[in-house]
């Protein structure tokens, strides 16, 4: 359902790069080194947003561009200011584009060193609206009320989009993820649509769970679960579990997709501040983000390439960044990969 | 678990009534679901170990008040106000509208400002992570839980979370002495002001403006979803961890599930007017009445609850009963991998107490 923009000039795509902070830029410079290397048919636009800036002339500036583009990567854009006129431009990104939907794969790696192996689900979260709505007001002095907002047409959208990923997808079933013992009218609208929508897909089983047992479940038996389905907040916190629990923050990655247009990061939305520069990031989030970004684009062969050397690289090779417990540095896992690109010889 | 003294220290307590005896009374809510049968466990143990206090069984079921809403039994207010010490079961809350959640009014009625888990991970019982030892610190009167929703229009719902500096600073003052009485050495607050910038903002502030009171505490601050993530990994790096109503519910049961699950985890809401002991867990409609529920977490929540009255001997006694049978590993429950009952699971540590 998501539009995929055409080619342009001899099958080449351009795509907008927001490196963000911390290891942004330098995961970027990894994923162009790849690309280039494979002769990948993308033309990357790099917009970097200052995070210290008081306005938001680049924000409103690369979000044009992934208007025009149709496509983006990003790394998480920091917002310094504590002012609480400047949004968060991660979510001003994500409402300005329209991407309702987030979707986080969290497929275990054989052999990488984590609490569980053989997890293997999906969390598709609400993207724009719930928790994140960000309308706040100070009503007395000392008294500060925040909005969280649940529509039933963004619910609903929702749901179908999970209903249909799980069935095109080969997936069983869908726990809806809610508070809706405590926030009886929103979550409830959240819960509800969710259960209306099952209804059209008897295929596919669903049940729920509130959100703090499932973090408990998560923990002890993360297996039980298939796809979750998740409000805006729910998806954040449930998606962060599943990653600790199955390798950290820097391994997996996160699509986020409208009607129009579709985004790709790694999928914890960390900055990494404190391991910026070192070279002991793990490239893997970045460089699956990537990579989906290339399914999208329908560079398939090239997708396949690059994350078969980065299998290679992690599984059998076991080059492990210190974040899963090995002595590489983020270029030794690139060079790895670059080798087994360079041993398949494929005729691009 | 020595926490729990501390606790006094914030209930303006004008002494917890003693009887004649020398036995005090304390308020009992059986609850729902395994409720009952957990709570007459605890008091099994209790009455093996002659602890010197006397229940007083109070039923929260709601009742239609004379403002045709429905609600806690005056007699159960009463209870709790006159004791100024309670311990209780889980209670449930039916699902849908209409209905106010009964432990939410609990915590209103009394003022439960804080809501205290210290999570651990127990000796002789093996579980994912074994070198777990933090203590959420949730405020427990407002954020998520304030109640107000409304629908806009059609289709429109919104959700209030109310953040006010008062009950932040309160929280966050706890924390703090919290952390100082039991030799702690940090405290992070996690919040998600990078999104509820005013919001999360106040209770950040007002956090870090308590922190410059305790200079002896390490204070830090971290995003929900780092916590989230990086609690997971690795435990150990945090200590004391303080924030508002949601993050802390989610975060403690967390917690909980990474010392094995919801039957061991003892919880204490310090209040205004008193304080209320209580088990993590809900009331398991799965297995209730079958025999099957894990008495532990409310058993040490009674305990936090002798320390809280300065009955430490007994409490230790208990608190060592009930160890020694988890790790004895003879009679466990389900939850805990075992096929004991939760009737021999209490008559193993009754026998440990004779
Ligand atoms: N690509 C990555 N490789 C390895 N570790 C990562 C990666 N991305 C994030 N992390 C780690 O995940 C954790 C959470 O990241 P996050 O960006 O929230 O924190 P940070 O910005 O590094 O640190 P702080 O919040 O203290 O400034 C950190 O411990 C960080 O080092
Ligand atoms: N004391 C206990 N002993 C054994 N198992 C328990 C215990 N408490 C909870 N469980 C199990 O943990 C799971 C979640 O329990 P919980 O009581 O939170 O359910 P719930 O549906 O959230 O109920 P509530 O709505 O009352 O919170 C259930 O499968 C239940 O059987
Ligand atoms: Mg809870
Ligand atoms: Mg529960």
């Amino acid at each position: 359902i998501v539009y995929v923009p055409k080619a342009q000039y001899g099958g080449r795509h351009t795509v907008t790069m927001l490196p963000g902070g911390g290891i942004g830029s330098e995961l970027m410079n990894y994923v162009r080194e790849i690309f280039r290397y494979c002769g990948v048919p993308v033309d990357f636009e790099i917009i970097d947003i200052d995070p210290n800036s008081e306005t938001n002339d680049d924000l409103e500036y690369a979000i044009t561009s992934i208007k025009r583009n149709g496509v983006g990567i990003k790394g998480n854009i920091e917002t310094k200011s504590e002012q609480t006129g400047i949004i968060s431009r991660n979510v001003a990104i994500r409402n300005e584009l329209d991407l309702f939907v987030s979707v986080v794969n969290c497929k275990s790696y054989p052999g990488v060193r984590s609490h569980h192996q053989n997890v293997d689900l999906v969390v598709i979260r609400q993207n724009t609206e719930g928790e994140y709505a960000m309308l706040e007001h100070e009503s007395v002095k000392g008294v500060v009320e925040s909005m969280k907002i649940i529509t039933e047409e963004a619910s609903e959208r929702l749901s179908r989009y999970a209903f249909e990923f799980a069935r095109r997808n080969g997936r069983k079933k869908v726990t809806t993820i809610h508070k809706a013992n405590i926030m009886k009218l929103s979550d409830g609208c959240f819960l509800e649509t969710s259960r209306k929508v099952a209804k059209d897909y008897p295929d596919i089983k669903h049940n729920d769970m509130i959100i703090d047992n499932t973090c408990m479940q998560l923990v002890s038996n993360p297996q039980q679960f298939d796809v979750l389905l998740t409000t805006n907040l729910y998806g954040s916190i449930t998606s962060n579990v599943i990653c600790g629990l199955i390798g950290g923050a820097g391994l997996l990655s996160g699509r986020n997709y409208g009607d129009h247009y579709a985004v790709f990061e790694p999928g914890t939305r960390n900055t990494g501040s404190t391991i910026a520069g070192k070279n002991i990031a793990n490239p893997f989030a970045m460089l699956n983000a990537a990579v989906d970004m290339l399914n999208h684009l329908g560079h398939t062969q090239h997708a396949n390439a690059i994350a078969d050397a980065m299998y290679e690289t992690i599984v059998t090779d076991k080059i492990h960044t210190a974040d899963l417990g090995g002595t590489a540095s983020s270029t030794d896992c690139i060079q790895n990969i670059l080798k087994h690109l360079d041993g398949k010889n494929i005729s691009w | 678990m020595q926490a729990t003294r501390f606790l006094k220290k914030f209930v303006t307590s004008t002494n917890t009534r003693s009887l004649a005896s020398g036995t005090r009374k304390v308020t009992l809510i059986p609850g729902d679901g395994i409720g009952p049968e957990i709570a007459a466990a605890v008091q099994k143990i209790f009455a093996t170990a002659n602890v010197p206090i006397e229940w007083e069984s109070v039923d929260v079921t709601p009742v239609r008040n004379p403002d045709g809403r429905f609600g806690i039994p005056q007699a159960a207010i009463d209870s709790v106000n006159r004791n100024q010490i309670g311990l209780k079961s889980p209670l449930m809350t039916p699902i849908g509208k209409g209905h106010r959640s009964l432990n939410l009014q609990l915590r209103k009625e009394f003022n439960l400002y804080a809501n205290v888990r210290p999570c651990r991970s127990l000796e002789g019982y093996k579980t994912l992570y074994d070198d777990v030892d933090v203590v959420t610190i949730r405020e427990n009167t407002e954020g998520e839980y304030s109640g107000i929703e409304h629908e806009i229009v059609d289709g429109v719902v919104q959700s209030i979370k109310l953040i006010t500096e008062e009950a932040s600073k309160r929280v966050a003052e706890f924390a703090f002495q919290y952390a100082k009485d039991n030799q702690r050495s940090k405290v992070t607050v996690v919040h998600k002001a990078n999104i509820m910038r005013m919001s999360d903002g106040l209770f950040l502030r007002c956090c870090r403006e308590t922190a410059d009171k305790y200079p002896e505490i390490k204070f830090e601050e971290k995003y929900l979803d780092t916590v989230c993530l990086n609690m997971v990994q690795d435990p150990r790096q945090y200590d004391v961890l303080v924030m508002p109503n949601l993050y802390g519910d989610i975060l403690s049961d967390m917690c909980a599930g990474l010392v094995g699950g919801l039957g061991l985890t003892p919880s204490g809401n310090i209040g205004l007017n008193g304080a209320l002991f209580e088990a993590v867990h809900g009331t398991a409609p799965d297995i209730a009445g079958k025999d099957l529920a894990n008495p532990t977490a409310l058993l040490l929540s009674a305990v936090m609850m002798l320390r809280y009255m300065d009955l430490n001997q007994h409490a230790d006694k208990i608190q060592q009963a009930c160890f020694a049978t988890i790790k004895e590993a003879k009679y466990l429950t389900g939850d805990l991998g075992g096929k004991a009952k939760c009737s021999e699971f209490t008559n193993s540590i009754c026998e440990k107490l004779n």
